[in-house]
């Protein structure tokens, strides 16, 4: 194989102050033509820092200090060293040879300026063609990326794309070129699951065509299954293992990768534990519409968030409700905890109807239904001490401060943090600690159901794993029914007992999870399923528990 | 500790806060260096400064000592900008606040409430109160946080508006707790610190409102203000320009002072600039 991208013991200087000194120590990876190079790792890994060395994109006082980073610039194979280029030499490789895709299409396109404007930039600055040209190429190209009608969104401003959409506009704009190299951050990672299979099938696609070599960095081994030809692992700025897909998935050699491998959860689902037939929670015809708009008829605009919900959650089970962005699910988790005022339907709890209870009940009555929040960052009042932060509740409902604080300790151990912590502040912990406060916290009021609002997903796939076993154990332990909401079909598939699936606000199937995800009956469902990232790819089990406890 | 460190690397902020410290140091030593009432007659009027060892600054229109009156101005001074301004701030945030958190209908009304005051140019406002209320000097420093609370408020309300929807909040409303608890203890804290970076804004603002106020003679005469002395040198300013530039000169540094700190305390509690 000659390579297109060479990358030569390159070690990447922290400014003195960070938590390690190097972002990447001697890390040296090897980018062919034609193929797809995907650098997997969790947050901090260094994985996104190579793609800056890359593009001579590090962030301020961060300095390469070791390594050549080789690419290929000519036919006859002739090759540059990256690093020691210059602003200027590195603007004209920009690209033109190495194009780039980032994250979060909304915050990188211009929101300002037409599709057409921005995807014909890269002629106008790299290229001498006429306007005339350019509007041409750029309408062949958004064709090439099949954003259904061209030329029409060719005229349209982002904000006026779906987010599919506009990653597409953003491939188009990085291929202008035809670089020799893509460089993908995460590309797929802000969108939904069935967009997602999507722009992956569009970058294999036009991969295999323009023979374009793709480093594609990502977190989630199910994307790594569905595209990757290599397979790089990234710990602490090391790289640990490298190897063909196939190698790496199925026979990972590397302790760290095993164990990583081992926290993917599988998309079946285990054995089905009984479940008591009474029900906790009845949800029947719950509705929330948004109205939005002027004074005039004509100008209301009305979103039916959640449409005739109906649903039970079993008592000591968890009912899983899964759906894409804007499918209502989390409108609907807010509507039970009453953060919401449902507009119709009731939600039974015992003798209680939680939709039509007075605000006053509402707070007397809070304990019983209690939420976990997904963000672990933006759920903790930073400016208290996590102690008190768990006390909260108790103190609000009439608990004397220092009951509350020995009880506060207490829910630390049970939750697996140490006692002697709760003196802290919420900075202080790791997101898989501060989900653990907030799992406390909504403990500390001893409620019959926990609604948990995508508890795992701004989290590590090694801390996920452990969150979800502690909220398995909980739920035996404290007897407590849990309302699990989440995008995740992996991560629905191995806690929830009943799912439910909402599209557009309405609950289009609903059933075991051996049901849903063996026998799936409505066709939305089943695209669902067919749009999961490596589900034809099952994660090898043998040794996972002494991959887990080595690492 | 660490805070004092980040605002102390800032050589601007730590001047400010050398400067303030003297101001500070005048006002402490006003009664010890100058024990007699600063108002009473103590020479012969219009002595130019470093003339007579006795009256180092000299001597104003009337042949009171500049320099007792400087003294003893920077304690007035000090007491206007601060009292002013905490009941500037106090008035904002509560109507900030409740703005921001309720939102609808209050926001509206609270918003439009802080508009009328927010369309009169404040000199004109407080001119009004306080030919209406009359000029001794609590009416003064009252009119001065009457008429200059309505930015407090917007500031305070654009905070609550991005905070009240976040998790943190929404955990606090689920665990049952009470607006007020909401408001006071979940909120507020976490929207303070541009707030109290704008009350140094305030606080030099307030301190030049009542020099103003004094040099068109509308302060209160029996009080040692900075102002009140600029005022009484107008008339002899083209021979004895001293009487007004002395006063002038500290109310500069004074103001500086406190702008300076505001700044430093701005750069300080804005994460996203350090490291710069």
């Amino acid at each position: 194989m000659n390579p297109v991208l060479s990358i030569r013991n390159l070690s990447v200087a922290l400014p003195p102050g960070a938590d390690r000194p190097y972002a990447l120590r001697d890390v040296s990876l090897d980018l062919g033509a034609n193929e797809i190079l995907c650098v997997v790792g969790e947050s901090g890994s260094g994985k996104s820092m190579t793609a800056g060395a890359v593009m001579g994109l590090l962030p301020e006082r961060v300095r390469a200090t070791q390594g050549r980073i080789e690419l290929t610039t000519g036919a006859a194979g002739d090759s540059r060293n990256l690093l020691e280029l210059g602003q200027h030499e590195l603007r004209r490789i920009r690209g033109a040879r190495i194009g780039m895709i980032f994250q979060e299409p909304m915050t990188a396109l211009n929101p300002l300026r037409t599709i057409a404007d921005q995807v014909g930039e890269p002629f106008r600055i790299h290229t001498a063609l006429t306007s005339r040209e350019i509007s041409k190429r750029v309408l062949a190209l958004l064709d090439d990326v099949h954003i259904p009608d061209p030329a029409a969104a060719a005229r349209a401003y982002p904000h006026e794309l779906s987010g599919g959409q506009r990653q597409r506009a953003m491939i188009a704009m990085a291929l202008a070129l035809e670089p020799a190299v893509l460089i993908a951050d995460e590309p797929t990672t802000a969108l939904d699951v069935t967009t997602q299979a999507q722009i992956l099938r569009l970058i294999r696609e036009l991969q295999e065509r323009r023979g374009t070599a793709v480093l594609f960095i990502t977190h989630d081994f199910g994307v790594v299954a569905e595209i990757a030809d290599r397979v790089a692992v990234m710990q602490h700025g090391v790289l640990v293992e490298q190897g063909a897909a196939a190698d790496v998935l199925n026979a990972p050699r590397h302790p760290y990768t095993r164990a990583l491998i081992a926290a993917v959860p599988a998309l079946t689902p285990p054995p089905e534990r009984p479940v008591a037939g009474e029900a906790v929670l009845t949800l029947d015809k719950v509705s929330k519409t948004y109205r939005s708009g002027g004074l005039f008829k004509r100008h209301k605009r009305v979103t039916h968030a959640v449409r005739e919900a109906s649903l039970t959650l079993p008592k000591g089970g968890t009912l899983g409700i899964v759906g894409e962005s804007g499918s209502g699910k989390s409108t609907l988790a807010r509507c039970i905890v009453r953060l919401l005022d449902p507009d119709a339907g009731s939600i039974r709890f015992g003798e209680l109807d939680l939709a039509t209870l007075s605000h006053r009940a509402v707070r007397a009555h809070s304990r019983h239904v209690q939420m976990v929040f997904q963000d672990p960052y933006g759920s903790l009042n930073p400016r208290r001490r996590v102690g008190d932060l768990v006390a909260q509740g108790p103190v609000a409902h009439g608990v004397p401060r220092r009951e509350a604080l020995a009880r506060a300790r207490q829910l630390f151990e049970l939750v697996g943090l140490d006692p002697e912590a709760v003196r802290r502040y919420p900075h202080e912990f790791s997101g898989g600690q501060r989900q653990r406060i907030g799992l406390a916290r909504a403990l500390a009021l001893e409620p019959s159901v926990l609604v948990a609002d995508e508890p795992v997903s701004a989290l590590d796939v090694s801390v996920q794993a452990q969150v979800l076993d502690l909220l398995a154990s909980l739920r035996e332990r404290l007897g407590l029914s849990l309302l699990f909401i989440t995008h995740d079909l992996r991560v629905a598939a191995q806690i929830c007992d009943r799912i439910a699936v909402m599209k557009n606000g309405s609950v289009v199937e609903y059933g075991s999870a051996a049901q849903v995800f063996g026998a799936p009956t409505h066709p939305y469902t089943r695209s669902l399923l067919d749009a999961v990232p490596g589900r034809h790819w099952t994660p090898p089990t043998t040794g996972a528990d002494d991959a887990l406890a080595a690492a | 500790m660490q805070f004092l460190q980040a605002y102390l690397r800032n050589p601007a902020a730590a001047f400010g806060l050398v400067l303030l410290a003297a101001v500070l140091a005048l006002a402490a030593t006003a009664g010890l260096l100058f024990p007699d009432n600063p108002l009473g007659l103590a020479g012969r009027p219009l002595q130019w400064p470093f003339s007579n060892p006795r009256f180092w600054l000299g001597t104003d229109h009337t042949g009171r000592d500049i320099a007792a009156q400087i003294f003893h101005g920077a304690r007035v001074s000090l007491v206007i900008g601060f009292v002013a301004t905490v009941i500037a701030i106090l008035i904002g945030v509560l109507i900030g606040a409740l703005a921001g958190y309720y939102g609808g209908v209050i926001d509206d009304l609270l918003m439009r409430v802080t508009e009328a005051f927010q369309i009169l140019p404040n000199f004109l406002l407080l001119l009004v109160l306080v030919a209406v209320f009359g000029s001794n000097m609590e009416t003064i420093v009252v009119a001065i946080g009457v008429v200059s609370w309505p930015p407090a408020a917007r500031l305070t309300r654009a905070e609550f508006l991005t905070l009240r929807n976040r998790e943190f909040v929404q955990a606090g409303r689920t665990l049952g707790l009470g607006d007020a608890r909401l408001i006071f203890g979940e909120i507020l804290p976490n929207a303070l610190p541009p707030v109290i970076v704008y009350a140094s804004v305030i606080m030099a603002v307030a301190i030049l409102l009542e020099s103003a106020l004094a040099f068109l003679n509308l302060s209160d005469p029996n009080v040692p203000s900075w102002g009140n002395l600029i005022g009484g040198g107008r008339a002899v300013l083209r021979d004895q320009w001293y009487v007004s530039a002395i006063p002038g000169f500290a109310i500069l540094l004074t103001v500086l002072a406190v702008s300076l700190v505001g700044q430093g305390l701005n750069d300080a509690l804005n994460p996203k600039l350090k490291n710069r």
